[in-house]
């Protein structure tokens, strides 16, 4: 078994709605600590994949391993605490709260106190607060935003938005990294920016899995890159072997650039 | 007295409860007309069928206009109440989410109640049955005739509907608005007509409702509350967002607790329904007919 | 920013330790007292319902069914087997906890509307059921003769001394989930509020907390129900119907559902609205009501607590 080299492993993946088939017969497998990038035009199943990894959807089929453990079948709260952490194609931040609270929630996952503690006031669920406070700041400090700590999430500009959705996950204190368009909608500069924190997060041993439509990024950073059309793999490989494989050129150039510009 | 033999009495409860069902479907169809096209569940619906008996009353019955254009007119009065009820509680609101819609709505209905008990008092209003009150008899079952005006129209407002959603250009449109009112907005239809559209025909129909019901059981100012929450029951039953379901949710429902009152117990007769409701929710919360897929689609 | 700004409530305590000597000393607010039991009372509903609907954005229309359920619990078991008052009101909280773990459970895993109407269900049913059980709850005639708590010995038999038995009980729960709101506890709930995707893909179980939550609600609910049956010595089914569940939710959006103040100010405006006040408007009542939650929900989003935001976005400006 190579379940020690792998951390995720997708197999035979099914999934329906209704008539519909999103993902056909899909099989993936990330080896630990590098960014695999997952492409294809839109509507090909790439989020749909993320939310089967992430437990927000079961499979119509197949198996999901993580880090050799079967979780297809668990909760999207406990797949997160087991180290699987991911950020949404549209943002999702928790609008109504600050930035720093935003990550203070991503740990979570790990230090937590009880109703009755809280409640209670008591020391101990004190610290934990205290303790979750520093390590949301210097998660802050490390993703660039730690002079914005206080203001509202929902006031950031898009580009930092994405970033703090990085953070956040970040703070769940992932094995694996499933990021969801984190380039989408940002200009030149802020694309540069997440490209190079993503790099940064590689270089902590964190395993990514990415999925872009910015080919320019998705060439730069990503060290295997899997094209989805229609709900199944076309090609696989280093960007090398992507930019001249055949299919991939057809399947883009078939279904229009204008496509994915769109969003 | 002569003596009704089981089989009979059974017959009068199923048809007793086909009618009120008729009538539970009439506030479902209401409740799915404003959901689907805003997925606002309008728990002033029930306000609506109460406003209609008491206008009717006092049109026909007190004021002694004739039937049909009291009728008409009432029906007219109500749907204003509709138009009103969304340009004035609803369109205002400009953080809409499921708690303060839902909110709004329950604001609107104690305002209608709370004018309508100005209005009318608290005591029950009658009218007079549309053809007399002359009883028919059936193998031993005793039928008023509105029981079957009742059924009667319960089949028109599910033809007129029907050709209305599938014929009309209109109709169509707000079909289009459930599905994704972004989209229909792009295609040039005015979302917010549509929505305005929605709380005025639920709240004709609604009025229907309590015009047809009033002979039979008369109408005080505080009934839209529990009318309100039967037809959500039915419509729960029948699986939210889905027509031919509230026809079904609401037959089943009357049926129920028609049997279930005579049977069981006449004072747990309004929680015959209420029982059905809480549980379809915990055990097929999609509805005979509803589709769970779609539910968890849906925004809210 | 998660301290607890003590001064508010340290002058929220000192105005509730000084009320009663106030109103022995001003004539015009005499009878105040009484009414401020029954403040205190519906404060304990409306801090846990605020807690439920404003943090994690549940909506409960049945939360008078659990304040009922704690009365006649309290009521039976006093009346029929004289059991002691206190361990009467624990009953009731975990009866009034499990009935709401039982509900909460399959409704709260759906979304929106179905907490509602199966809450708004549920206490119509427990309405009917006080109401036609007459053999045990006395049906529409109630329930007479329940006796009056005692504390340490004492007896407590004047609107003083349960004004001050409530408050400090009050004053305690209010601490206590004022608290919780600032811990990770209360993050978590507002995350759900706020989007219930990302609070599960960050680890937070949605279904635990929120039913958790609304467990808490209904043992406040029960624990206020206990507070209430002793005090009146009497309950029938009328208090616990729907309006009053529909007059809790006015109370806590007129106060302003998304802090716990809001709960508090609203059960206090509107007590002394429907005990004091409004009678001056006679059959006008309803409307008024009703008046009341349609313009706070469109121009009032946050309840009276939310007005010194307004005035400060006024000002800037």
């Amino acid at each position: 078994m190579s379940q020690s080299e792998h951390i995720l492993e997708v197999k035979d993946l099914v999934m329906k709605f209704g008539g519909l088939m999103a993902l056909a017969n899909l099989n993936l497998k990330v080896k630990k600590g590098i960014i695999k990038t997952v492409i294809g035009p839109n509507g090909a199943g790439k989020t749909t994949l993320f939310n089967i990894i992430a437990g927000a959807f079961s499979p119509t089929e197949g198996s999901v391993f993580f880090n050799g453990r079967s979780i297809q079948n668990l909760r999207a709260h406990q797949i997160a605490c087991l180290g699987v952490s991911r950020t949404f194609q549209t943002v999702e931040l928790f609008g109504n709260m600050t930035v720093l609270e935003n990550v203070m929630l991503g740990c979570h996952t790990r230090i937590r106190s009880s109703f009755l503690a809280s409640g209670l006031f008591w020391p101990s669920a004190r610290r934990k607060e205290e303790q979750i406070r520093l390590r949301a700041l210097e998660i802050l400090d490390f993703i660039g935003l730690g002079n914005k700590f206080n203001e509202s999430a929902d006031s950031l500009p898009l580009g930092e938005q994405k970033i703090l959705e990085i953070g956040r996950s970040l703070a769940t204190d992932p094995q694996l990294l499933c990021l969801d368009e984190p380039a989408g909608g940002l200009n030149e500069t802020e694309k540069e920016t997440a490209s190079t924190l993503i790099q940064t997060i590689k270089g902590k041993g964190i395993t990514v899995l990415l999925v872009e439509h910015d080919m320019r990024m998705v060439m730069n950073i990503s060290d295997e890159i899997m094209v989805l059309n229609y709900g199944e793999k076309i090609a696989e490989g280093s960007p090398e072997e992507i930019r001249n494989n055949q299919k991939v050129i057809e399947a883009y150039l078939g279904s229009g650039e204008d496509e994915y510009a769109q969003d | 007295m002569e003596k009704i033999s089981l089989a009979s009495q059974l017959l009068q409860y199923l048809i007793t409860g086909l009618t009120v069902g008729s009538i539970y479907a009439m506030v479902a169809l209401g409740f799915n007309i404003i959901y689907n096209v805003t997925e606002i569940i309008n728990l002033a619906q029930g306000e609506f069928v109460m406003l209609g008996g008491l206008i009717m009353s006092s049109l026909h019955a007190s004021l002694g206009a004739p039937i049909l254009p009291a009728f008409i007119l009432t029906v007219v009065l109500v749907t204003l109440v509709g138009a009103l009820l969304d340009r004035l509680a609803i369109q205002p609101i400009r953080r809409p989410s499921v708690l303060t819609l839902i909110i709004a709505t329950i604001a609107a209905s104690i305002i209608i109640k709370g004018f309508a008990m100005l209005g009318w008092g608290k005591n029950p209003y009658d009218l007079p049955a549309f053809s007399g009150r002359e009883p028919i008899h059936i193998l031993g079952a005793i039928i008023q005739p509105q029981y079957l005006w009742v059924i009667g129209f319960l089949v028109v407002v599910v033809i007129v509907m029907t050709l209305f959603f599938e014929k009309s250009i209109t109709g169509k449109a707000m079909r289009a608005c459930a599905d994704n009112p972004n989209a229909a907005s792009l295609v040039g239809i005015n979302v917010k007509r549509m929505v305005l559209l929605s709380f005025s025909l639920s709240a004709a129909i609604g009025a229907v409702a309590g015009i047809i019901v009033t002979p039979i059981s008369l109408m005080t100012y505080d009934r839209g509350a529990m009318l309100a929450v039967k037809g959500f029951g039915a419509v729960v039953l029948g699986g939210l967002g889905s027509f031919p379901g509230a026809i079904l949710g609401g037959i089943i429902l009357g049926s129920i607790e028609s049997f279930g009152s005579g049977l069981i117990s006449s004072g747990y007769k309004d929680a015959f329904a209420l029982i059905v409701l809480l549980a379809v929710l915990f055990f097929k919360p999609s509805g005979l007919l509803g589709n769970i897929e779609v539910s968890k689609i849906k925004r809210f | 920013m998660l301290q607890i700004r003590k001064l508010p409530v340290a002058v929220f305590a000192l105005f509730i330790v000084i009320f009663p000597w106030a109103a022995y000393l001003i004539p015009a607010i005499k009878n105040y007292t009484g009414i401020m039991v029954f403040v205190g009372v519906y404060c304990l509903i409306t801090i846990g319902l605020s807690l439920l609907m404003g943090y994690a954005g549940q909506i409960s229309l049945g939360q008078a069914s659990f304040y009922g359920i704690g009365a006649y619990t309290t009521a039976l078991l006093t009346t029929r087997f004289g059991v002691d008052p206190w361990i009467c009101m624990l009953i009731g909280m975990a009866a009034a906890a499990g009935v709401a773990f039982l509900l909460g459970a399959p409704s709260l895993k759906l979304r929106g509307h179905y907490l509602a109407m199966a809450t708004l269900a549920f206490g119509v049913i427990v309405f009917i059921v006080f109401n036609e059980e007459t053999g045990v709850t006395g049906g529409p005639d109630g329930l007479a003769g329940i006796p009056g708590l005692r504390l340490f010995g004492f007896k407590l038999n004047s609107a003083e001394k349960y004004y001050y038995l409530v408050w400090t009980i009050v004053i305690g729960v209010f601490l206590f989930t004022i608290n919780l709101i600032q811990s990770g506890a209360g993050r978590a709930l507002r995350a759900i509020h706020a989007s219930e995707a990302a609070s599960n893909a960050m680890g937070v179980d949605v279904s635990r907390y929120k039913i958790i939550v609304f467990i808490y609600s209904a043992i406040l609910a029960s624990l206020a129900g206990s507070l209430y049956a002793h005090y009146m010595n009497f309950i029938n089914p009328s208090t616990f119907d729907l309006s009053f569940s529909i007059k809790l939710l006015i109370m806590i959006a007129l106060g302003g559902m998304h802090e716990i103040w809001g709960a508090v100010i609203g059960a206090f405006l509107i007590t002394f609205l429907s005990f004091e006040w409004l009678h001056y408007f006679k059959d006008f009542e309803i409307v008024i009501y009703g008046l009341i939650l349609l313009l706070v929900t469109i121009f009032l989003p946050d309840g009276l607590v939310g007005v010194p935001n307004i005035l400060r976005g006024w000002g800037r400006r």
